[in-house]
């Protein structure tokens, strides 16, 4: 379940936002010159705004017949005449163009930052998915899928945030605070520093009314998690409430948490909506105080003369132009400022995003020091040579380090455990001192009770897992000297939950070795028993199959990843046949198909009915991680231990 | 377009106890805006002023008397503004958090609603999402609405009206500027909603993709093919890059348009008003263009802000159309009026044929007649998928028959309602789940007035008192989501400990021991057998042994009833009794040869 997904994150902070950051700018880098020039069109974007309100202050003057002051310049550059008609016209295209320039300005960047934007993220989800396939299994054990798709799709999506939204926003609010600041002081410096005022009233408010709402926020976001999650629990167990007409008190129980997080919800939300007005009206009563003392300054410059006043102070130079544009200013001013508030929350957000998908890049991988391969190879004069054809002959290529020699021992399939513990978790032994052997062709069964530890066994055999103590020899070599992928690809798995791939059924059977012929993955499914109820499906072998083959039954299913089997033709298989969830009679069929697959290959098998153990070359009851009992059936069967009474029915497998 | 105007209608009753404050928080929205929109025309109208005393050489402090008292109005405009907006915010707050309160709480009532039929036609997680998810996204847009849906279209309207109070000569640039950036935001969108369907499309893509790999790790990993799964990934977020790009890049054109507009607007009013004042042909002043330019602000962001909700409103569609569904979703099976009790335990199936899916006739049970008697212990076998378990969820009601009858103590179970004939109906079902909280607690939930006493004796008919009571904390042992702090095996005894607590007539048991081992599953039987002689038993097995004792054992095979009788009748006569009997019990038998 794709719990938690963003409502719960919302309000997290990264633990290192700025190495977080460093990191997701790392990803920019191939984009270096388009980001460049997303800057600098953002600057584009933001000068045009400010320039434009400033190039209103000679128009207005030209208008009012006032003089222009320190645009006398752009007057005399773009109407030399001189004349008013022709000023102010010029100045309106001048106008014009600054806002063309605006406009294409951010057309550019908006343009730059989703193509950047959609690449960067790609390549996030790409380095995060090639990662995740490198992982352990163990690292699977720890969490939920919900958990780890959340970062494919939330995190990814808070990122994205940062990428497309907040950075431009950042680059082009500071250009504004800067542009505007500049632009109001060259304008009028007396109402420069009223402004500043309302800036520092604002910051407070924000300060109280912002800390307050993320106080209730994240309460808001805990009761909402507990609301989610007690869905979660009663929706998964639906039916059984259903059967217990529980409905009533199960309504009874959510409203208390639904009402829990209203309240909070509601204390959140006041806070968080009063922004905008406060914000809006204390801009207001600013604007109100601008345009009293622009009055003001307009009258004692043009009244000279009155120095003596009280109003004396105020006689800065200003025109009506440059009033009226100072008006625009300082009802713009506070516009960046909210803006950058937001976007620092916002950006918080998007790091723990990006740090929980680093997370992901930065666990570690398997680790593989193997250095055996698997070769082709062919026999000449008795003598193994490794060769590029296909011979369908293998060998491993062992290369000594101490002598320098290269040797080649043939792939036959020979396992063996020489005193294996092993814990999942340290301190909690799994497998304590096993020791067995499985000759070339030999059927080794496991029994015991679930938690035994028979998977255990199987799954270390292929390394998913390393060893606390002990060896495991595949033809004599230690495994842990195999590469990993070349040990796996000699051995095949048949497990317990048969999980399938979206694609053909063909596609599905050919995962098990990506080069064979239609032909060869007909034939395993002939000798999987899967030929005749694939060639009965609406499409036969070209059949889709959905997410984990839902459009087929758990047996059919079974015989297809049995036929996987098949194809990868491995020498040494393990099969988890736990087959409790499907009836006796579909369960026959699967084991014929077993059966064939069995032929001449050495097996683990993890039995869970006593009939199918019953012709194995040894048999191994195990108990609480160890060997209580091993040898053939007969052997147990005289001993009278705990095989005897498990297979006489005084104590049953789950 | 109809299925969002009747979704409005589905969620209305969401809305009780939200429409006074729905109804008052446009009113102060409206103060807000009315305030808002009258402050550029005060501006305007001092600019003018002062132009005036300028001319007429007024002294500092007769501007000062005849500002002075504008602004003090407009700072009190300012105060009480902010009181509105600060009402509406807490109003808006009240209505969207108590609407949301109760649309999660109508759509979780109605999934309880739900029969099994109901429930499968969902899954769980989709169920989970709706209630979640769905829920919060639809919630996000009401609370927009009601903050922003009044306060943005009635700012365009007071703020165009103004523009043509205050500027008559120049309000025309407004209905050429309107209109042209509608149109072309509404193409936008119109071209935008595809795309962004498909990329979501995309989306679900990637999560199945990841999700296949997670859950088929160890498949890869086993055959090696990580490399293959990281080219298929790369097709994916492709897919999802480029389906991305061509939604977003749209968006991209909607900002810098608006500007475009904006500017352009502006840059008209300077031009043509300038003009019009230098040549002397209007009685336009500097005020009033002064407050044009602010009103053109006012009226392009409320447009921007309604194409804002617009893009959220189309976003959360999807949610809306999945929250649509659980209320458009009849709940199939409502419970009959009785008011018999049920006293005895007696079942028949009259010519009873199901198919899961309505309308169907792919019966997944045909022509099924049975008898049970009250008190009797009724063992079924059969093969997987062939029926057994639908058969007795009908007992309970959990589906209903597609044709036939089914009948309870000579009742059809119809006639009942669902609560007194699950009551007396026990079913503890085959992937059965304790709930969080004490196992106390998940006792009660057969009964709540249920003593300490009749727990512990329910658990100890079930085999559950012994391992309860080797915990450290006995019956308040905390179970944790789903029972996990239970093995596979407790946790069936303890869900039927928790049945026998309803103190039903009939318990069914659908494969509800299989992780139990044999002996325990033997006393469990001496149980029920010994303890529960007037409760009629019926248990679904696998093994032969878990119901070899039983008065009669129903064999179903391919949906159909294909025998019954008890174990030596059937072991004479039925063919596929004896197959299972033989793949089962032969091995003990010879077992037995080498003891004896």
């Amino acid at each position: 379940m794709a719990r938690g997904g963003g409502f719960q994150k919302g309000m997290e902070k990264p633990k290192n936002a700025k190495a977080t950051f460093v990191r997701l700018m790392s990803y920019l880098k191939p984009y270096l010159g388009k980001m460049i020039c997303m800057v600098l069109l953002i600057v584009l974007a933001s000068l045009a705004n400010i320039l434009q309100t400033m190039v209103l202050e000679p128009i207005i003057n030209v208008i009012k017949g006032e003089p222009l002051g320190a645009y006398q310049w752009l007057a005399d550059l773009v109407a030399p005449s001189g004349e008013k008609m022709h000023q102010f016209w010029a100045l309106v295209i001048v106008m014009l163009s600054i806002q063309l320039c605006g406009v294409l300005g951010s057309l550019g960047y908006n343009w730059i930052s989703t193509r950047v934007t959609t690449k960067v993220l790609r390549q996030l989800r790409l380095d995060m998915f090639s990662h995740m396939e490198d992982l352990p299994i163990s690292y699977f054990d720890q969490r939920t899928h919900g958990e780890i798709m959340s970062t494919y799709t939330n995190d990814t999506g808070m990122v994205r945030e940062l990428l497309a939204g907040s950075f431009p926003s950042i680059v082009q609010s500071a250009i504004l605070v800067c542009g505007f600041v500049v632009a109001m002081l060259i304008n009028n410096w007396l109402l420069t520093l009223v402004c500043f005022v309302q800036i520092g009233a604002n910051a407070l408010l924000v300060k109280f009314v912002g800390g307050n709402a993320r106080k209730y926020f994240a309460r808001q976001q805990k009761s909402l998690a507990e609301v989610n999650g007690y869905v979660e629990e009663i929706c998964a167990g639906q039916k059984v409430v259903k059967v217990f007409t529980h409905e009533p008190q199960v309504l009874e129980e959510f409203d208390k948490r639904n009402n829990e997080y209203r309240k909070n919800a509601f204390k959140s939300n006041v806070f968080g909506n009063s922004f905008g007005p406060i914000i809006n009206n204390v801009s207001h009563i600013f604007y109100a105080i601008i345009v009293a003392l622009g009055a003001l300054m307009l009258v004692n410059a043009d009244k000279t003369t009155n120095t003596f006043s009280l109003w004396g102070v105020f006689s800065v130079a200003i025109t009506t132009g440059s009033w009226v544009s100072f008006l625009e200013f300082s009802r713009r001013f506070s516009n960046p400022f909210s803006q950058l508030a937001q976007v620092a929350t916002s950006i918080m957000g998007s790091l723990a995003g990006g740090e929980r998908v680093f997370q992901i890049i930065d666990e570690k991988a398997e680790e593989d020091e193997g250095y055996v391969t698997l070769v082709n190879c062919k026999e000449v004069d008795g003598q193994i040579q490794e060769t590029t054809e296909r011979t369908h002959q293998w060998a491993w290529k062992h290369f000594h380090k101490a002598d320098g020699t290269t040797t080649y021992v043939p792939l036959k399939g020979d396992i063996e455990f020489e005193d294996v513990t092993f814990s999942y978790v340290e301190g909690k032994v799994v497998l304590k001192n096993i020791s067995l052997y499985a000759k070339p062709g030999q059927k080794i069964a496991l029994v015991g009770s679930t938690g035994a530890g028979k998977t255990t066994i199987t799954n270390l055999i292929n390394r998913f897992y390393p060893l606390d103590k002990g060896k495991i020899r595949y033809d004599g070599i230690n495994v842990e000297k195999i590469a990993k992928d070349d040990l796996r690809r000699s051995l095949a798995m048949v497990l317990q939950d048969t999980h399938l791939f979206t694609g053909t059924v063909m596609e599905n059977i050919r995962y098990g070795r990506l080069d064979a012929t239609d032909q060869e993955c007909i034939e395993a499914s002939k000798t999987a028993n899967a030929h005749f109820f694939i060639s009965h499906l609406p499409d036969g072998y070209d059949t889709m199959l959905t997410a984990d083959g839902a459009n087929l039954s758990q047996g059919q299913r079974q015989l297809i990843s049995i036929a996987r089997a098949a194809v990868a033709d491995p020498p040494v298989l393990i099969l988890d046949e736990a087959t409790s969830s499907i009836d006796t009679r579909t369960e026959r069929l699967i084991e014929k198909g077993m059966d064939a697959l069995m032929q001449g290959r050495t097996v683990f098998v993890i039995a869970h009915r006593l009939s199918t153990v019953r012709n194995s070359d040894a048999i191994m009851v195990m108990e609480k991680g160890e060997i209580i009992e091993r040898g053939t059936h007969d052997q147990l069967i005289e001993q009278k231990g705990q095989y005897y009474r498990l297979y006489t029915g005084a104590f049953e497998l789950d | 377009m109809t299925k969002q105007k009747s979704f409005f209608s589905e969620i209305m009753p969401s809305l009780k106890g939200c429409w006074l404050v729905t109804l008052l928080c446009p009113v102060f929205m409206l103060g807000e805006v009315v305030l808002e929109v009258l402050i550029p025309m005060m501006m305007g109208e001092m600019i003018d002023k002062v132009q005036t005393l300028l001319e007429q050489s007024a002294t500092a402090d007769v501007v000062f008397a005849e500002i002075g008292a504008t602004c003090l109005l407009m700072v009190i405009m300012s105060v009480v503004s902010l009181g509105c907006g600060f009402a509406g915010a807490a109003l808006s707050a009240r209505g969207g958090t108590t609407f949301a309160r109760n649309l999660r709480n109508d759509v979780f009532s109605r999934i309880q609603s739900f029969s099994f039929y109901n429930i499968d036609k969902f899954q769980t997680s989709s169920l989970v999402t709706r209630c979640t998810t769905d829920v919060t996204n639809i919630q996000m847009v009401y609370t927009m609405l009601i903050r922003i849906c009044f306060r943005a279209p009635s700012m365009l309207i007071f703020a165009t009206i103004m523009a043509f109070v205050r500027g008559g000569d120049l309000a025309w640039i407004f209905a050429v500027s309107l209109p042209v950036l509608g149109t072309v935001i509404g193409i936008l969108m119109l071209k935008a909603y595809p795309r962004f369907s498909k990329m979501l499309k995309k989306f679900d893509k990637l999560n199945e993709n990841v999700q296949e790999n997670l859950t088929n790790i160890r498949v890869v990993k086993s055959f090696v093919r990580e490399e293959t799964e990281k080219q298929k990934f790369f097709n994916t977020v492709t897919d999802v890059m480029n389906s991305q790009y061509s939604a977003e890049i749209l968006m991209v054109f909607v900002m810098p348009i608006m500007q475009l507009v904006m500017y352009m607007t502006r840059l008209a009013m300077v031009g043509i008003g300038g003009n019009m004042i230098l040549i002397g042909s209007t009685s336009l002043t500097v005020g009033a263009l002064s407050s044009l330019l602010t009103y053109t602000v006012q009226i392009l962001s409320s447009l921007m802000m309604i194409a804002m909700i617009l893009v959220n409103v189309t976003t959360s569609r999807a949610s809306a159309e999945r929250l649509d569904e659980i209320f458009k979703e009849v709940p199939d099976i409502t419970g009959g009026d009785s008011t018999e009790k049920i006293e005895s335990g007696s079942i028949s199936f009259k010519n009873v044929n199901f198919a899961y899916a309505k309308d169907s006739d792919n019966y997944v049970l045909s022509d099924v007649n049975l008898e049970i008697k009250s008190g009797e212990t009724v063992g079924i076998i059969g093969g997987t998928g062939e029926g057994k378990s639908t058969l007795v969820q009908l007992i309970a009601r959990l589906y209903d028959v597609s044709t036939g009858e089914v009948l309870v103590d000579g009742r059809n179970v119809k006639d009942y309602p669902l609560k007194t004939l699950r009551d007396a109906v026990a079913m503890v079902l085959q992937k059965n789940l304790l709930f969080s909280g004490t196992i106390e607690e998940n006792m009660r939930w057969g009964n709540p007035d249920t003593t300490q006493e009749q727990i512990e004796d329910a658990c100890k008919k079930a085999q559950a008192h012994d391992f309860v009571t080797s915990f450290p904390d006995g019956y308040q042992t905390e179970l944790g989501q789903g029972g996990v702090n239970v093995s596979g095996g407790q946790k069936q005894r303890l869900c039927i400990a928790r049945a026998l607590l309803k103190d039903p007539k009939i318990i069914i048991l659908d494969d509800s021991t299989s992780a139990v081992d044999t002996a325990t599953d033997e006393k469990i039987r001496y149980q029920f057998e010994h303890g529960l002689k007037n409760v009629t038993k019926i248990i679904i097995a696998q093994r032969i042994a878990s119901i070899q004792n039983s008065d009669k054992i129903v064999v179903i095979d391919n949906g159909k009833i294909a025998d019954v009788g008890n174990h030596d009748q059937l072991i004479e006569r039925c063919e596929i009794y004896q197959e299972v009997f033989a793949s089962q019990v032969k091995g003990k038998e010879e077992g037995g040869d080498v003891n004896g």
